[in-house]
């Protein structure tokens, strides 16, 4: 159940790109044509789906605070925390190199037309905010983080998907010519990220603890206050009503 | 500054207008999304972009020459893994609040495309000294958008401009009620602190500039 759970959260309520806005600029400059989309989109959640495990275990056996402890009790104070990006990324851009050389063999077509941004998924910020994330919100188990790096991937494939299946369409409409291209593309990303906060209490029905979770990692304590104030606002409303209903 | 001649001025006012990493090269965009919910944390931001990039961009142009063609992809991760190591400690150790506010995002200067574009693009062709100005002029042009949203979302979202209320009190003392803009009825656009607002303020800068000078503007 905690997987199902895991699974959709990471698809729409923290969706990388429209939550988190990870993976931006491969988003925004292979996104002209759906076909190059798709094609990026699998290899992100094929990446995904193999290095945040593997990130987990590296985390879990040698990174983390006591992990070393399997070696022997005299290393298990060590905390090797700070190396976590450097093993992170040799991990992911050791993952990706074996993805180009998996893609190049079975489809050189669609190796030729990812051109390099294939490569460059090594440094996309999504893979690496994907582990750093694992390692951030702590997640237990291995099962876990399979589930988030795939569910993860699949949210930054819907993301890619739509805006190119939009930005295929747009074509046809009269955009005023400043925002051509790159301006119309932030504001319909920005407008389908509202959109996809409609999910926000998909899971939880509208627990208060999962909006802390998520705010925590985007913006600050102001929300909340701003929250209390509307909701101060609200009481007195109500108050005010009932005195005129009197 | 007599040390500066036309053309190296012009590696740092460029990035800050016409060849902007973010409006108009397309790099960076993630972090400067993300965290620009508070205009402190941008300024932080750009801080320690400034320090990665200027001395990043110094370090791969002194090894340009002994670095190897096919690894020095591997090379630069390193170099700037090393980099964003070291702000991530002085972070936790001198503004721990911060750099939770930032959390992952001072991790992913490390993917930011500025700073491998940059290196790729300028630090492994060039001089030292130009490629410090070129880090310098790129993480300027990036810290100037970062603190211009940044700037606006805090202000429209909660009334304050680091941390002082600028636009008055909104819930004021019991006695004299809210003060400032907010005893007009002036309320706080909490929207703006939301993440899809950030990308809705960069496209409109991005309108702005580009209505400004039409050579930027795109075909189709």
């Amino acid at each position: 159940m905690e997987h199902v759970e895991l699974f959709f959260k990471s698809i729409f309520i923290d969706n990388m790109v429209f939550a988190t806005f990870l993976g931006m600029c491969s988003y925004l400059a292979v996104s002209k044509k759906v076909a190059t989309a798709v094609g990026l989109g699998a290899a992100v959640i094929f990446v995904l789906a193999v290095t945040v495990p593997l990130n987990w275990l590296l985390d879990q056996y040698i990174l983390q605070e006591g992990a070393l402890a399997w070696l022997g009790p005299e290393y298990a104070e060590y905390d090797l925390s700070f190396l976590s990006f450097i093993m992170f990324i040799a991990t992911i851009a050791t993952m990706v190199q074996l993805v180009e050389i998996i893609v190049e063999k079975f489809s050189p077509s669609l190796y030729n037309s990812l051109g390099i941004f294939l490569p460059l998924i090594a440094v996309n910020c999504a893979i690496l905010g994907g582990s750093l994330f694992m390692q951030s919100r702590e997640i237990a188990t291995l099962g876990l983080a399979t589930t988030y790096g795939i569910g993860s991937g699949i949210g930054w494939f819907l993301a890619i998907l739509a805006i190119a299946a939009i930005r295929e369409k747009i074509r046809y409409s009269s955009v005023p010519p400043a925002l051509r291209g790159l301006g119309i593309t932030f504001i319909i990303t920005g407008l389908m990220a509202i959109g996809f906060m409609s999910f926000g209490g998909m899971l939880t029905g509208g627990d208060e603890e999962t909006k802390e979770d998520k705010t925590e990692v985007v913006s600050t304590n102001k929300t909340e206050e701003v929250k209390e104030v509307v909701k101060e606002d609200e009481e007195k409303i109500a108050d005010n009503i009932k005195e005129i209903e009197k | 500054m007599g040390l500066l001649s036309k053309k190296d001025a012009k590696l740092i006012t460029d990035p800050l207008t016409d060849n902007n990493p973010i409006t108009i090269q397309v790099l960076g965009i993630c972090s400067a999304l993300a965290i620009t919910a508070e205009l402190k944390a941008s300024i932080v931001m750009s801080i320690s972009v400034l320090f990665v990039l200027g001395l990043g961009n110094v370090v791969i142009s002194l090894m340009r020459n002994i670095i190897p063609s096919k690894i020095r992809i591997i090379v630069q991760l390193i170099v700037v893994a090393t980099l964003v190591i070291i702000v991530d400690l002085v972070l936790k150790a001198f503004a721990y609040e911060l750099s939770k506010t930032l959390s992952v995002f001072v991790g992913l200067i490390i993917t930011n495309c500025i700073i491998m574009g940059r290196f790729e693009a300028f630090a492994l062709g060039n001089g030292p000294w130009k490629s410090f100005l070129d880090g310098i002029g790129n993480a300027l042009g990036y810290g100037v958008i970062l603190i211009i949203v940044g700037f606006f979302r805090e202000l429209l979202g909660s009334g304050t401009l680091l941390g002082f209320p600028v636009l008055g009190d909104p819930i004021g003392s019991p006695e004299t009620g809210p003060t400032g803009l907010y005893g007009l009825g002036y309320e706080n656009n909490g929207f703006m602190l939301l993440s899809p607002m950030a990308l809705i303020v960069v496209g409109i800068i991005i309108w702005v500039q580009r209505s400004r000078n039409k050579a930027l503007i795109e075909e189709n």
